[in-house]
């Protein structure tokens, strides 16, 4: 719903941005067929940000009145991460609390859990929601038992992770930050992952489990083939090996095995220090 | 010769409770000399804020000269681990800085070399140079936040430009601001710059007066690359007063640190990062804090303006006239922008001792209550009870021959909120002539003795009150009752970690105040040593006591103000080098009339208003019509039908002070004056004017013809009120001559002085904004 209002304004606002074009285009190219190939070249009018939308709107399941209390396993944990930190620098544990809290809550944060969470290190709720906005992996709307992020940075998108996303979102018919409706599954994006030797990949938070049995594993040298494979082997309720989906492939070794390094690598020549 | 450089006040360390988890942060510059020039342990530590930028510390610092005793500067310097250091203006304590050479480093700029204090920036060795440094993020009243990176600058033998505002300058750097490196550097910031930014200067409020604007004329390239599709923001609404179209902020973040950092609420927040970054409250919510105006000439840009002066004018336009709000009694120096016959906006002035750069939002907003419900002509009440448009010469001959059938003793005078020393003094001149001597200012009580003037004004000075590092607070609701004075007392707990005990209404002041309780006696077991907060005052350097006016309404009043007393002198609050005793008052008028003596005379009756048979009121509104007995004739001077304009039985049609020339003097008793930005409204005439027409009908003229007559015969009265801009301190009173009191405390709580900070006087009570910031803000 949100999504769509946000694609409403920005239909408003293509117009004054194809004007923006014109002119600066004007600069670059000489003949008006160039311009329409500028124009095209552009892609998508919209721009599209990994973090999902600044503001917090009350609904039935996430609103301040629902209540959020750190189980008791968990304060203990609590405990333990501000004991990490001197007692007047608490804020600097709001990151492990609200990874915590996310947890607690399947895989995403209430309001009040960071309500929560500002309360225990002492700051302005608004600190709190600083932080959480700031990373992508934070998610502030309600996620999937499987939550599956694909990278969307360079290497990945050179690799093809658009046409990942596409046949996820395809395949599970809903848009990005949106959970299917049996609840199962929802699509995000994630900045680069440091995986990209094996690009594209996906991750996936598996909250299935619960709090214990929390996963997060990368699935990598995915194709739109594999990866609604793997959905659907979480979906019968199977746990995929995760890794590189490239059978020819160990972990991020070349394809087909060694090409280099074959033998004993050679020591490096160091020099002789008993000469000085 | 050494280089001579007065002593840098130092800087303490941060607190804790700073936002900002995206900010730089640095190692203090210099600790060492902290300890040796004592700066914690010194009587004059004090000292200036961030005025460097503004003060004119360019030229007057570096060549070494002292423009007065009291002039003192510091840097606005506030570095991840390093705070701002202040500097109150001390005359009462008069502290003064030696130069010290060992303080000082000498840098190159462009060339040229500058001598600078330990600790400043490379922006502000640029200043003192006098080289421009564009800037948006940089606010000498803020914490340095470095994200705009328009100030980058070249330093020699560093590899890349480095911001200038969040780098210490170093001994012997060598800055460069002309070379291609900077030029480029700076074309290419405001090339990213304007990348997401809407360009609609055409229909931007701030259009004329943009920082981006200007900056990209001088610093920008003449054309940008960017083809893109630009992104939009969400506007926020932050309430009645301020504006937003978010789409044009450049993300500075000074909104937010002034919010946090000043204003004190933490509402405002940097959401999102990258591209999607955003200036919002997260959750929905208003901005409600007394001085939430301040963010719109704060912010560098369009994103911020001004809600009810949108589309109404542009800057160029405007004539600006620099005048004083009347609205509180801080007396804060505003700038009245009009057009025509109309004021446009209402803009603060820089006043380091007064209100800084800040003013409270009734003083900023109120502004549109000057143009409704205003009196233009006398008005007789008619047989019939009708209210009747009369001429001048009728008007003031019907009150005339009122007056002069009454009985004097019959006879009250008040003068309202907003009055001017000026018509203060022609009407007390006028009754005294009468014989009336039942005079009283609103506010002030109506029994109130000014014999001591120490007793009822802001002793440690406005500024002062930063150093204080105990205070307690009495009566007074100071967030509400004087918004700016509530700020200072807000930096000394944020700097001195000052402690502040508050016996009164509890009240959220936006800083860690403990509530002791709300009724006297806690008072009394303070006043008696018995509460723990007498050990906290009497061990204080720099103890304060901030009473609230509201206490004047009590039947006990001499009781509270001799506990108040015995407080002071327990914990030494009032010495030689400082006066911690602290009156505020409410209104603009009553310090002013305190001096004058506009106060009942010694035969004047008080109290019973039921034998009154002539009231005049001048301007004054607080009166219920059930107070004025039914057959008093009632005579309301003033420039706006509010309440008691219902009762008068003639009207004569002042001046509001924005039409006027008046003198007012604040509640820590400096002497301002106001000037005429636009023209009467109808008929009306300045204040003292009618009150001299007056005075002739009714067969007591009054010897002054003009406006410097009166004047004159202000400064025989009291002399203060003719030094224009000077602030006149009180002698406190020697301890011994307190006189005795007998009144005994009463248990009731103490009353709020002020239920709606948004509607307090005649103009903002005719305000279209004030009543909606009313409804948006009120408290419950
Ligand atoms: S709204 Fe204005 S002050 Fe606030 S961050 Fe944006 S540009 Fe800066
Ligand atoms: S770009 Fe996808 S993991 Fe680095
Ligand atoms: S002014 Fe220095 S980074 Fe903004």
């Amino acid at each position: 719903m949100l999504r769509q209002v946000a694609s409403r304004g920005l239909a408003v606002l293509r117009g004054a941005a194809a004007s923006q074009r014109t002119c600066a285009a004007r600069v670059f190219s000489s003949s008006s067929s160039d311009l329409h190939e500028q124009i095209r070249r552009l892609g998508p009018l919209s721009r599209e940000y990994s973090t999902a939308l600044n503001l917090h709107r009350n609904t039935t399941d996430n609103n301040p009145e629902v209540p959020f209390e750190f189980t008791q396993a968990n304060l203990e944990r609590v405990k333990e991460v501000l004991s990490h930190y001197p007692k007047n620098y608490k804020q600097s544990g709001i990151i492990p609390l609200l990874d915590l809290a996310q947890q607690q809550n399947g895989g995403w944060l209430s309001i009040s859990s960071m309500n929560k969470i500002a309360e225990i290190v002492g700051v302005a709720p608004i600190r709190v929601y600083e932080v959480a906005t700031f990373y992508s992996m934070f998610n502030r709307q309600k996620v999937g038992t499987y939550h599956l992020l694909v990278c969307g940075t360079t290497p990945c998108m050179l690799r093809g992770s658009r046409d990942i996303e596409a046949a996820l979102l395809k395949h599970l018919g809903v848009d990005r930050n949106e959970v299917t409706a049996d609840g199962k599954f929802s699509v995000g994006e994630m900045e680069c992952m440091g995986c990209c030797v094996n690009a594209p990949m996906i991750v996936v938070a598996d909250y299935s489990n619960g709090v214990e049995g929390f996963t997060y594993n990368y699935f990598e040298d995915l194709t739109p083939e594999r990866v609604v494979e793997i959905v659907e082997a979480y979906r019968k309720g199977e746990k995929p090996k995760h890794g590189t989906q490239n059978p020819e492939r160990l972990n991020c070794g070349p394809a087909g095995g060694l090409t280099t390094l074959l033998g004993e690598p050679k020591p490096p020549p160091c020099r002789d220090l008993s000469a000085c | 010769m050494a280089p001579r450089c007065r002593r840098y006040p130092l800087p303490l360390p941060r607190s804790s409770t700073g936002s900002g988890s995206r900010r730089f942060s640095f190692s203090p510059v210099d600790s060492s000399s902290a300890a040796e020039s004592g700066v914690a342990g010194s009587t004059s530590r004090a000292l200036h804020s961030g005025v460097a930028w503004y003060a004119g510390i360019r030229g007057k610092f570096y060549e070494g000269k002292q423009s007065s005793d009291f002039y003192k500067w510091g840097s606005g310097l506030s570095l991840g681990g390093v705070r701002h250091a202040r500097v109150a203006s001390m005359a009462a304590v008069g502290a003064k800085f030696e130069a010290k050479p060992e303080d000082c480093i000498e840098v190159s700029v462009d060339g040229k070399d500058v001598t600078i204090a330990k600790g400043m920036t490379v922006l502000q060795a640029c200043e003192v140079a006098g080289v421009d440094i564009p800037r948006f993020c940089y606010h000498p009243r803020l914490s340095i936040a470095g994200n705009c990176r328009m100030c980058l600058v070249e330093v020699e033998k560093t590899p890349k430009p480095v911001a200038s505002c969040a780098m210490p300058a170093l001994p012997g750097m060598k800055i460069k601001t002309t070379t291609p490196l900077v030029k480029k550097a700076r074309e290419g910031v405001m090339e990213f710059l304007l990348i997401n930014h809407p360009l609609d200067c055409p229909i931007c409020d701030q259009g004329g007066e943009c920082d981006l604007q200007d900056q990209s004329m001088v610093y920008g390239s003449d054309r940008g690359r960017f083809i893109e599709a630009k992104r939009s923001v969400v506007d926020k609404n932050l309430g009645p007063l301020v504006k937003t179209v978010m789409t044009r902020c450049i993300q500075c973040t000074r909104c937010v640190r002034f919010a946090s950092e000043i204003a004190g609420v933490q509402d405002l927040g940097v959401l999102g990062r990258g591209g999607a970054e955003e200036i919002g409250t997260y959750v929905e919510r208003l901005m409600v804090s007394e001085l939430s105006g301040n963010v719109i000439d704060i912010c560098p840009v369009g994103a911020l303006t001004a809600k009810p002066s949108a589309f109404t004018a542009r800057s160029w336009e405007l004539k600006s006239t620099e005048s004083i709000d009347v609205s509180d009694a801080i007396g804060a120096n505003i700038r009245i922008d009009s057009r025509g016959p109309e004021v446009m906006r209402i803009l603060p002035r820089l006043n380091e001792e007064v209100n800084e750069e800040w003013i409270s939002d009734k003083a900023r907003f109120a502004y549109d209550g000057l143009k409704r419900q205003r009196l233009n002509e006398p008005l007789i009440r008619s047989a019939d009870g009708q209210l009747e448009p009369v001429s001048w010469a009728r008007a003031l001959k019907t009150v005339a021959e009122a007056a002069l059938k009454v009985n004097p003793d019959q006879m009250a005078a008040i003068a309202g909120k907003l009055s001017d020393a000026e018509a203060m003094m022609a009407l007390k001149d006028l009754m005294n002539r009468l014989g009336c001597e039942r005079l009283w200012v609103e506010g002030n009580g109506e029994d109130t003795v000014a014999d001591l003037r120490s007793n009822y004004l802001v002793n440690s000075t406005i500024a002062g009150l930063e150093n204080t590092d105990a205070c307690l607070l009495v009566g007074t609701e100071l967030r509400i009752e004087a918004p700016l004075l509530n700020h200072r007392l807000r930096k000394a707990v944020r700097n001195l970690r000052a402690k502040v005990g508050v016996v009164g209404p509890e009240t959220e002041l936006h800083f860690k105040a403990e509530h002791l309780g709300n009724n006297a006696e806690v008072l009394a077991s303070i006043a008696e040593g018995k509460h723990p907060f007498a050990q906290t005052l009497s061990k204080a350097k720099f103890p304060s006591i901030v009473v609230g006016s509201g206490v004047l309404q009590r039947s006990d009043k001499e009781a509270v103000l001799a506990a108040v007393q015995t407080i002071s002198q327990n914990a030494n609050v009032i010495r030689d080098d400082w006066n911690g005793y602290n009156f505020v008052l409410l209104n603009a008028a009553q310090a002013a009339g305190l001096d004058l003596g506009f106060v009942p005379g010694s035969r004047a009756t008080v109290g019973d208003k039921s034998s009154i048979k002539f009231l005049y009121l001048l301007g004054a509104d607080d009166l219920t019509p059930e107070d004025i007995p039914v057959d008093a004739f009632v005579v309301y001077q003033g420039h706006h039908g509010d309440r008691s304009a219902y009762r008068a039985d003639v009207i004569l049609p002042g001046v509001a002070y924005s039409e006027k020339e008046g003198t007012f003097e604040n509640t820590e008793g400096r002497t301002q004056q106001t000037s005429p930005a636009v023209p009467t409204v109808g008929d009306a005439r300045d204040d003292w004017k009618i009150i001299r027409a007056l005075s002739e009908l009714a067969g007591v003229k009054l010897p002054y013809d003009t406006l410097n007559g009166v004047r004159a015969r202000m400064l025989a009265v009291a002399p203060n009120l003719f030094r224009v801009d000077e602030l006149e301190p009180a002698t406190p009173l020697p301890k011994e001559s307190l006189p005795e009191v007998k009144a005994k405390l009463e248990s009731s709580p103490f009353k709020r002085a002020i239920e709606n900070f948004y509607m307090t006087d005649p103009i903002s009570r005719a305000s279209k904004t004030m009543a909606q910031s009313t409804a948006a803000f009120s408290r419950s």
